[in-house]
Formats: C-alpha cells, sequence, structure tokens
C-alpha cells in the first residue's frame, strides 16, 4: 500500500540538511578575506529547493514512512511551506543587514538550515518522540542565532535567557510525553488517541497534557510564559528576530494541533478551556503590554504575544474550520511579520542603530519604500481589510463564533481595536514630520535581496487577503486530515 | 456590456489611477494631472448610473455576483438603488471638486497624497455598492487608512495624535461591528446583504429578540460614530480641522448615514423602531449642541466643523422618523451636507491660503477686496442655512415635516436649530466680510477667486440651486429606495400612525 520511498517523505529536511553540511564543508576553505555571502545564496538555493520539495510532497498520496515516524499529508505539506517560505525570506534579509564580509557567515547560514530542518521534522513527525527530537534540533539552532551578536552586551544575554527557559520548556514537553506514554503505553500520534479510551490511568494522560501545553506554550510566547520574548526579541539581530518570531512558532503551533486534534481529541473538555485562559490571557496581556513600550522590537514582541493568543483561539473551535483557521493564521501572521521584521532588520541593520519608535520618525521620507512597506505590514498586523492579517483574524474569530464562544470572540475582536492603537502610532511616526536630524537619516539603500524578500512578503501579504481561496482550500484540506474533528463536535460546545 | 459591470469599474478605476501615481516621477504637476483625469473618468462612470436606472423599481440595479471565497461563502456582489445611487454619484463628483481644492494646498508629498486618495475614494464608493457584508466591512474599514495617514501627514503638530483618535473612534466599534457580523453570519450563513434580508423576515424563530438587540446596537453604534451622532461626536472636530481639506470633506456623514438606513432599518426594522426615541432625542440634542458650539466659536474652521455635527443630526432625525418624507430628506440631507458643507470647508480652506490664519478676528470687512469670494460665501451659508429654493431648505423641511407626525415636540426643538444654524453662518459673514476692514485685510493683498478656484465652486453653486428648485428629479430615485424600508419599519411594530406615509401610499 505505501509505495512511496521512505525518503520522500523526508526529501525538504535531507535536502536542508545536505545544505547545511555544504556550507559547513566550504565556508572554512574559503580565504580569510573572501565575501562569505555567497554561502547566504547558497543556502538560499537550498531552501527554495526544499519549498519545491515541500509542494512536491502536497502532491504526494498522503502516508507515513520510517515506521510510522513520519507523515506527509496536506497539512505537514501546509508548513512546510510556511516555513520554508519564512526560512527563504529571513536569509534574504539577512543577506542585506548583514554589511561587510564577516567571518561568521557559514555557520549563521548553516545554523538557519540546521534549525529549519528541525522546524520542518516537528510538522511532519506524528512520533511524539521525533517531535521532541525536532524541537530540540530547531532550538538549539536558534538559541545559537539569537546570541549571535557576541560583542554587544544584549546578544549573549538574550542567548542565555532563551537558552535557560527554552530547555525548560523542552523538560516540561518531555516530561509531558513521558506522562502521555505511561497512560497509554504509546508515544505515537495516531495510536494515543484509540488507547486513551481504554486507559486505565486517565489522570496521568491529563498531567502529560498539562505538561506538553506548557512546553508549547513557552514557545509560542503564549501569557504567562511569554516572560522571555521581549528581552530575548530586543538582544537578538533584528534577521533573527524575524525568524524566531515566526518559524518555530508555527512549527510549535503544528504540534499542537497534532496533539490536541491528532492524540488527545477525547481530552477536549479539558484542554479547550486551558486553551480558552491561554488565548483570552495572550491577547490581553499582549496587547495591553504593547501599548506601553517605546522600543519598536519589544512592542513588536508583545504583539507576537498577542497574535498568539489570536491563534489559540481557533484551536477552541474543535471543527475543521477551527484547524483551517489556526493554521491559516499562522501563515498570514508569518508574512506579515517576517515582512515587518524585514524593514526593521534593514533600517536598524545587524546591531540594532534604531530603536525607539520616536527613532523611525520621517522614515517615509528618507526612504520611501520602506516607510511604505512599512505601513502597509502594520496596515495588515492591525487587521485591515484586503491583508492577510485581517483575513485571518476573521477566520479565527469566525470560527469560534461558529463554535459558540461569544465571549472570546468579543474579547478577541475589542482586543485587535486596542492592538491597533500602537501599531498606528508605529505608522504614523513613520509618515509624519522628521525632526531635524533624525536617526531614519542613517537608513542606507536596501539591496536586491531586501526587495525580494520585501516582494515576498508583500505579495503573500496580500494574497492572503484579497485571494485567499487556494491557500484556504490548503488548510481547508490539512484540517482534513484530522478524523476527530466533525460536526458532531460543534454540538457539544455550542452551549458554552 | 457597460451597464454589467459599470460598478466594478466604477469602483476599481481609482485604485488603478493610484497605482499609476505610485510609478508617476515626482515633477512638475504630472501627478495632478494625472488624478484630476482619474476623478473625472470616475466621475463620468457615475452618471452613467442615473441615465440607466430604472424608475420605480424595488431591488438592486447593476448587480454583479460572483463566488469570491468558497469557504466562508463570501461574495463579490455589487448592486446600486435608490437609496445609493446618488451617493455613488455625489462621490465621484466629490472626488474632482477634492483634486481640484487640494491643487494648491498640497504641494509637498503630492505622490503620497494622491495615491491614498485615490484608494480613498475606491472605498468610499466601495461602500455605497457592497452588498456582501463581508465585502462592504472591507471597504469601511479600508476608508480609515488613508485618512488616518494623511492626516499625520498633513496635519499640525497634532496631527499624528488626532489620526489616532478618529482611528481608534471609528475602529473599536467596528471591532464589535465585525462581532454581529460573524453572528449572523453563523447564523445566516451567508454574508449576502439580499439574502441575509431574506433570513431575518422568513426564519423569524432562528433569531431571539435579545440576540438581535445586540446585533442592531453593534451595527448602530459603529455606524453612529462614523456619521457622527451627539455623544460619539469626539473626534470630529479635530479631525476636521487637521485632515488636508479633501480628505475633511468626505470624512463625516455619507458613509455612516447610509450605513444606517440600509443596514440598521434594512436589516432590523423591529429592532430599529425600539432605538428610534433615543436616537430622535440624540438627533436633536446634536441639532441644538452643534449649534450653540458653532455659535461660540471664534475660529472659523472649527465653526464648520460644529455645523456640520449640526447639519448631519438632521439626516439621523429624518432617518429616525421612520417615514418615506422623513427618509427621503434625511438622504438628501446626506447629499446637500456633501456638496455645501465640502463648499464651505473649500471656501474656509482658500481664505486660509490667502491670509494664513482661521481666526475670525483677525478679519474683516473682506467683501470690499473680495467681493466674488463674499458672494461664494453668502450662497453657501444660505444653502447651509436652509433657504427655500436652496438646496438645504429641501432635505430640512422634508426631514422636518416627516418628523412632525410623531414627535412634534423634538421637531419644535429641531426647528429651534434650523434658526441657530441661520444665526451663527450669517454671524460669521458678518464677522469676515462685513465689518470694518481689520489691519490684517487692509495690509496684505490677496486675489479674489482664481480660474481654478471658479473650477471647484462653480459647479457646486449650480448644484446648489439646481437640487433646491428641482428637488423632485433626484426624490424619484430615492423614492424608490426608501418607500420599501418604511413599509417594513411599519409593518414590523404593526403600527401604522403615520399620516405622511399614509398618504403616501
Amino acid at each position: 500500500m505505501n509505495t512511496t520511498p521512505d525518503v520522500l517523505r523526508i526529501l525538504p529536511e535531507v535536502i536542508l540538511t545536505i545544505t547545511g553540511v555544504l556550507i559547513m564543508v566550504i565556508e572554512p576553505s574559503l580565504p580569510a578575506g573572501a565575501n562569505r555571502k555567497s554561502m547566504g545564496w547558497l543556502a538560499t538555493v537550498g531552501v527554495v529547493a526544499a519549498l519545491g520539495a515541500s509542494l512536491y510532497q502536497y502532491q504526494l498520496p498522503p502516508g507515513t514512512g520510517f515506521f510510522g515516524f513520519v507523515q506527509t499529508d496536506a497539512f505537514s505539506a501546509f508548513f512546510h511551506v510556511v516555513i520554508c517560505g519564512i526560512v527563504l525570506a529571513s536569509m534574504l534579509i539577512a543577506l542585506d543587514s548583514i554589511g561587510g564580509p564577516t567571518g561568521d557567515l557559514g555557520e549563521y547560514f548553516a545554523l538557519l538550515c540546521f534549525g529549519a530542518v528541525g522546524m520542518l521534522l516537528m510538522t511532519s513527525a506524528v512520533e511524539l518522540l521525533l517531535v521532541f527530537i525536532g524541537l530540540e534540533i530547531s532550538s538549539i539552532s536558534t538559541y545559537i542565532l539569537a546570541g549571535f551578536r557576541r560583542k554587544s552586551a544584549r546578544g549573549p544575554e538574550a542567548a542565555l535567557k532563551y537558552f535557560l527557559l527554552g530547555s525548560f520548556a523542552t523538560a516540561f514537553f518531555l516530561y509531558g510525553i513521558a506522562l502521555v506514554f505511561g497512560a497509554t503505553g504509546t508515544t505515537a500520534v495516531y495510536t494515543i488517541a484509540p488507547q486513551l479510551g481504554s486507559s486505565q490511568m486517565p489522570l496521568l494522560a491529563i498531567a502529560g497534557l498539562g505538561m506538553i501545553l506548557i512546553g508549547i506554550g513557552f514557545k509560542v510566547s503564549a501569557v504567562p510564559f511569554q516572560v522571555w520574548t521581549p528581552d530575548v526579541y530586543e538582544g537578538a539581530p533584528s534577521p533573527v528576530v524575524a525568524l524566531m518570531s515566526t518559524a518555530p512558532k508555527v512549527a510549535a503551533f503544528a504540534v499542537l494541533l497534532r496533539v490536541l486534534y491528532g492524540a488527545l481529541p477525547a481530552l477536549h473538555t479539558r484542554w479547550v478551556p486551558i486553551v480558552w485562559w491561554l488565548s483570552v490571557l495572550s491577547m490581553t496581556f499582549g496587547n495591553l503590554g504593547a501599548l506601553r513600550q517605546k522600543s519598536v522590537k519589544r512592542m513588536l514582541a508583545y504583539s507576537s504575544i498577542a497574535h498568539a493568543g489570536y491563534i489559540l483561539a481557533a484551536f477552541t473551535a474543535l471543527s475543521p474550520d477551527g484547524v483551517a483557521a489556526a493554521s491559516f493564521y499562522t501563515f498570514s501572521y508569518a508574512a506579515m511579520n517576517v515582512g515587518i521584521f524585514a524593514v526593521v532588520s534593514h533600517a536598524g541593520g545587524f546591531d540594532d542603530r534604531l530603536t525607539l519608535i520616536e527613532d523611525y520618525r520621517g522614515l517615509a521620507y528618507r526612504s520611501p519604500l520602506l516607510g511604505a512597506a512599512m505601513a502597509f505590514f502594520l496596515i495588515s498586523l492591525i487587521g485591515i481589510p484586503f491583508t492577510g492579517g485581517f483575513f485571518g483574524k476573521f477566520y479565527v474569530f469566525s470560527s469560534t463564533l461558529h463554535a459558540g464562544f461569544v465571549w472570546l470572540t468579543v474579547i478577541g475582536l475589542i482586543n485587535s481595536g486596542i492592538a491597533a492603537f500602537y501599531y498606528l502610532r508605529l505608522a504614523t511616526a513613520v509618515y509624519s514630520k522628521a525632526p531635524e536630524t533624525s536617526p531614519a537619516d542613517s537608513v542606507p539603500r536596501p539591496a536586491m535581496s531586501l526587495l525580494f524578500a520585501l516582494l515576498l512578503t508583500v505579495a503573500a501579504t496580500l494574497i492572503l487577503g484579497i485571494v485567499p481561496g487556494r491557500i484556504l482550500d490548503m488548510a481547508r484540506a490539512g484540517a482534513g486530515t484530522y478524523s476527530s474533528v466533525n460536526p458532531a463536535a460543534d454540538a457539544n460546545t455550542a452551549n458554552r | 456590456m457597460l451597464t454589467n459591470s459599470i460598478l466594478t469599474i466604477t469602483t476599481f478605476v481609482p485604485t488603478a489611477g493610484a497605482v499609476v501615481v505610485a510609478l508617476l516621477p515626482r515633477k512638475g504637476r504630472i501627478i495632478q494631472w494625472w488624478t484630476l483625469l482619474v476623478a473625472l473618468a470616475t466621475f463620468v462612470l457615475t452618471l452613467h448610473l442615473p441615465a440607466h436606472f430604472t424608475y420605480g423599481q424595488q431591488g438592486f440595479q447593476f448587480e454583479q455576483n460572483y463566488s469570491w471565497i468558497n469557504h466562508p461563502a463570501i461574495h463579490y456582489h455589487l448592486g446600486v438603488d435608490g437609496l445609493s445611487m446618488w451617493l455613488v454619484v455625489l462621490s465621484g463628483f466629490l472626488s474632482v471638486i477634492g483634486v481640484l481644492a487640494s491643487w494648491n494646498a498640497i504641494e509637498r508629498r503630492t505622490k503620497e497624497f494622491y495615491f491614498l486618495f485615490l484608494i480613498q475614494q475606491t472605498s468610499i464608493i466601495g461602500v455605497f455598492v457592497a452588498l456582501d457584508m463581508f465585502l462592504y466591512y472591507g471597504f469601511w474599514e479600508l476608508s480609515l487608512v488613508p485618512m488616518a495617514i494623511l492626516i499625520a501627514m498633513f496635519g499640525s503638530e497634532r496631527g499624528p495624535k488626532t489620526a489616532l483618535k478618529f482611528f481608534s473612534y471609528t475602529f473599536i466599534p467596528s471591532a464589535l461591528f465585525l462581532v454581529a457580523i460573524l453572528w449572523m453570519y453563523a447564523k445566516t450563513g451567508t454574508f449576502d446583504f439580499v439574502e441575509m434580508q431574506r433570513s431575518l423576515t422568513t426564519n423569524v424563530s432562528l433569531f431571539s429578540p435579545q440576540a438581535l438587540w445586540w446585533v442592531t446596537l453593534a451595527f448602530l453604534v459603529a455606524f453612529a460614530v462614523k456619521v457622527p451622532v451627539f455623544p460619539l461626536h469626539g473626534w470630529l472636530s479635530d479631525t476636521i480641522y487637521e485632515a488636508p481639506i479633501a480628505m475633511a470633506m468626505v470624512v463625516a456623514g455619507k458613509l455612516g448615514l447610509y450605513s444606517i438606513i440600509r443596514y440598521v432599518l434594512g436589516l432590523f426594522p423591529a429592532q430599529a423602531r425600539i432605538f428610534g426615541p433615543l436616537m430622535i432625542a440624540l438627533a436633536v440634542i446634536g441639532i441644538l449642541y452643534g449649534a450653540g458650539v458653532a455659535l461660540a466659536q471664534t475660529d472659523v474652521r472649527r465653526l464648520v466643523s460644529y455645523a456640520m455635527l449640526s447639519a448631519l443630526s438632521f439626516a439621523t432625525l429624518g432617518i429616525f422618523s421612520f417615514s418615506v418624507s422623513g427618509l427621503d430628506g434625511a438622504v438628501y440631507q446626506t447629499l446637500n451636507e456633501g456638496i455645501s458643507g465640502s463648499a464651505i470647508l473649500i471656501l474656509v480652506a482658500f481664505l486660509h491660503e490667502r491670509y494664513g490664519t482661521y481666526e475670525m478676528k483677525q478679519y474683516g470687512g473682506l467683501a470690499a477686496r473680495l467681493p466674488n469670494m463674499a458672494t461664494f460665501y453668502v450662497i453657501t451659508a444660505l444653502s447651509l442655512g436652509g433657504l427655500p429654493i436652496l438646496n438645504g431648505f429641501v432635505g430640512e423641511f422634508l426631514v422636518l415635516s416627516g418628523t412632525f407626525a410623531q414627535h412634534w415636540r423634538w421637531t419644535f426643538f429641531a426647528t429651534l436649530g434650523v434658526i441657530l444654524s441661520a444665526a451663527y453662518l450669517l454671524w460669521m459673514i458678518q464677522r469676515i466680510f462685513y465689518r470694518p476692514q481689520s489691519s490684517m485685510v487692509i495690509n496684505s493683498a490677496a486675489p479674489d477667486i482664481l480660474g481654478r478656484e471658479y473650477a471647484a465652486l462653480v459647479p457646486i453653486v449650480i448644484l446648489m440651486f439646481c437640487m433646491g428648485v428641482f428637488s423632485p428629479y433626484w426624490i424619484h430615485a430615492i423614492d424608490d429606495g426608501v418607500a420599501g424600508l418604511a413599509d417594513r419599519s411599519a409593518q414590523a411594530t404593526h403600527i401604522i400612525t403615520n399620516p405622511v406615509l399614509a398618504e403616501k401610499r
């Protein structure tokens, strides 16, 4: 029945591993003073190939490989495409903002490739232990990348914070797996669900569920597990933040969907209220925190917490629409967030010359293109129609309301109204009259690679907002892989 | 062929024009001329509608309805009826006037300005023609963005703050409005206005009255902010003050008033009845409050902003009379406000371009220096004040006569507003034009109305007279649009006590 060679099930991961290893091998052989940007372009080619391989996997008949450890289906292919797109854009951004020949460039791009391998594995793994390995691969790469500005005091601090709290979270996740194993005797996602029904120890499974939620909560920076986010984003180089504010979260959300909808749907009466609260707290604290920030990157960090809350809201719907909406939102969040960090990376450079909102005053007159791009992404983050940000929110809250969660919907949309305030403050700063000498004056001309990154993210944001049909179909096909979500589940929650 | 896709073309010609603006060089007046051309083309296209409109026909015309997104079921559904047709034409007309009014006022950053100006045109026309709630909401929200950015760009030091205020005032109620739309979708399975309306009338049992009350409230508040209706007007004065003239012309009034009539009365006639007395009271308070505050102003632009609040409250009053003549008057008053309000804003801006101040204290005796300017001011003031044979009279008369039957006490107070409006307008004219010449007027020479300025003002003045004298021409179409609404609203509560309605039937 399963005639597809196993290697095709992990083709994108294989391609990226080879690319990363190649970079590690070639880079030391280059002469000391040589420009190492070619390594970046090599990595870019690798990611484009991986993107192609992911689209190819979407065409493959769904199925498992390697003794049921990985499964490619519409769901995994959707997240593969999103993650490859993010990694591609963040490489292009890094190529633009890392100026001059730097000795570390090879490692930088190799780590990006390895990190991507981990994240991709997380989305296609259907064995919790493999999920854990993917999580570790991706986390270790991003810990190192977060501390890439070794000379700045903030860099190592950010890396250390991220590392300590991150490893703590992975430990929770692993413990959760162990408890679920204790309850069901298996760690394979799709055999947990039937085992759970006959489990003698439901309490163990519930404890395991709690641990897993804590672990993933850290990774997606949901409140109350968000404390690391602003500091790490502020200290890490902006091109790295473009990646780590999106890709690992997208992967973690994919894992959460697999675990909750694939493995533990029977416990939905337990996890729906928990996720409800995580969502409400994340939205509210994220937005209220962002309102008070003066630093752009800290503001965007809090904004990412709020967006995690919007995505979590869709988890409560228990319907194919809910899964599709969560998937879709991760895509549109990734497009606009990577986009805005492309602007921030270029304007501030690798070592953050512009930090405060005030510093961005008059950016639109210094560089009309960057100003317009920034305003555009902010508009999408606010959730103005005809952008991906709006359609994502629209779809998420349509699914929650359909499931009967009126209050969650009201809180979510009021939150998005509050959020408009701080996004717009930055947008109006970009377009208001610049002071005599503005820090924005030092913004250099964008390189070709940045233009590509902007083109990619702007196009994605517009397509997701105006003609989302095909991507919605993909997301819905992905949601369709979960037999646990059915119209009957809707009726259970409609009373809430 | 053209009739099939006229609405799409009209809506998106400005967007296409905006894309071209983004590519044009910043040299000379290329961008201005191009935008003027686009605006003229848009206006001519909107005139296609009255030329091919079928009178006496219920329902929408020039419809286009395609599936846009399969799931959720969103359609690209456009159409106009008698209610929206003239508003579309008005938008086309004002976009031309807006370009002419900005010709000299906007000298720097023309590319940003005209790009956003044209996007704004699309969003405004889109609001009037969209018949799918998703699409409608899209245009509705989109219209905030160019406005906010332009206020931040061209306002004074307080520009960015005003932009934030304007945006939050409208955006937060819109969030609850979106909840209400999503709720309606969850219940009816459609975003289509026509189908939603059908579902609301045929499957009454689906909807609990209490839930509908909340939904109506969410709709009503979102629209009332945009009108604005009395306690929600906090953004208006600053926005009118800081926005570029072409933007201030379109920021208030028509979008909100149209939406109240189309969606609140159209979808929830019974609930609208429940809110009726409250809205009538707020409208009358708004009329008197606006007029009173306008009387107290020394700054002419602020005066105009409060005069607008007062004039727009007349339209709100007419809507919630639920009578055909009240609704006719409300729509007519919306058109008037678009025309005469724009005229007075443009005139105030021309004065500011010449003397650099809005303080009426500094003016005086200008009539001798700028006789043509004075003429335009007087005509516009009389139009705003509701003098017969000018457009303002028709609207106010219809509103007051439509309201009188049911709410004669409130109507009495509203009539006081008409008197007050004459007072502050004539006093404004007196202070600027007819006192002894002030030192500023004596010391600084300024030209009278110039060629380009005539181009903006003369069409408006002609229109004021035409709309005052040949009002049946416009009312004819509006009647078709609102008669059904008044009927539905009357049936909704089985109270037909309105003699005007009875007479019309």
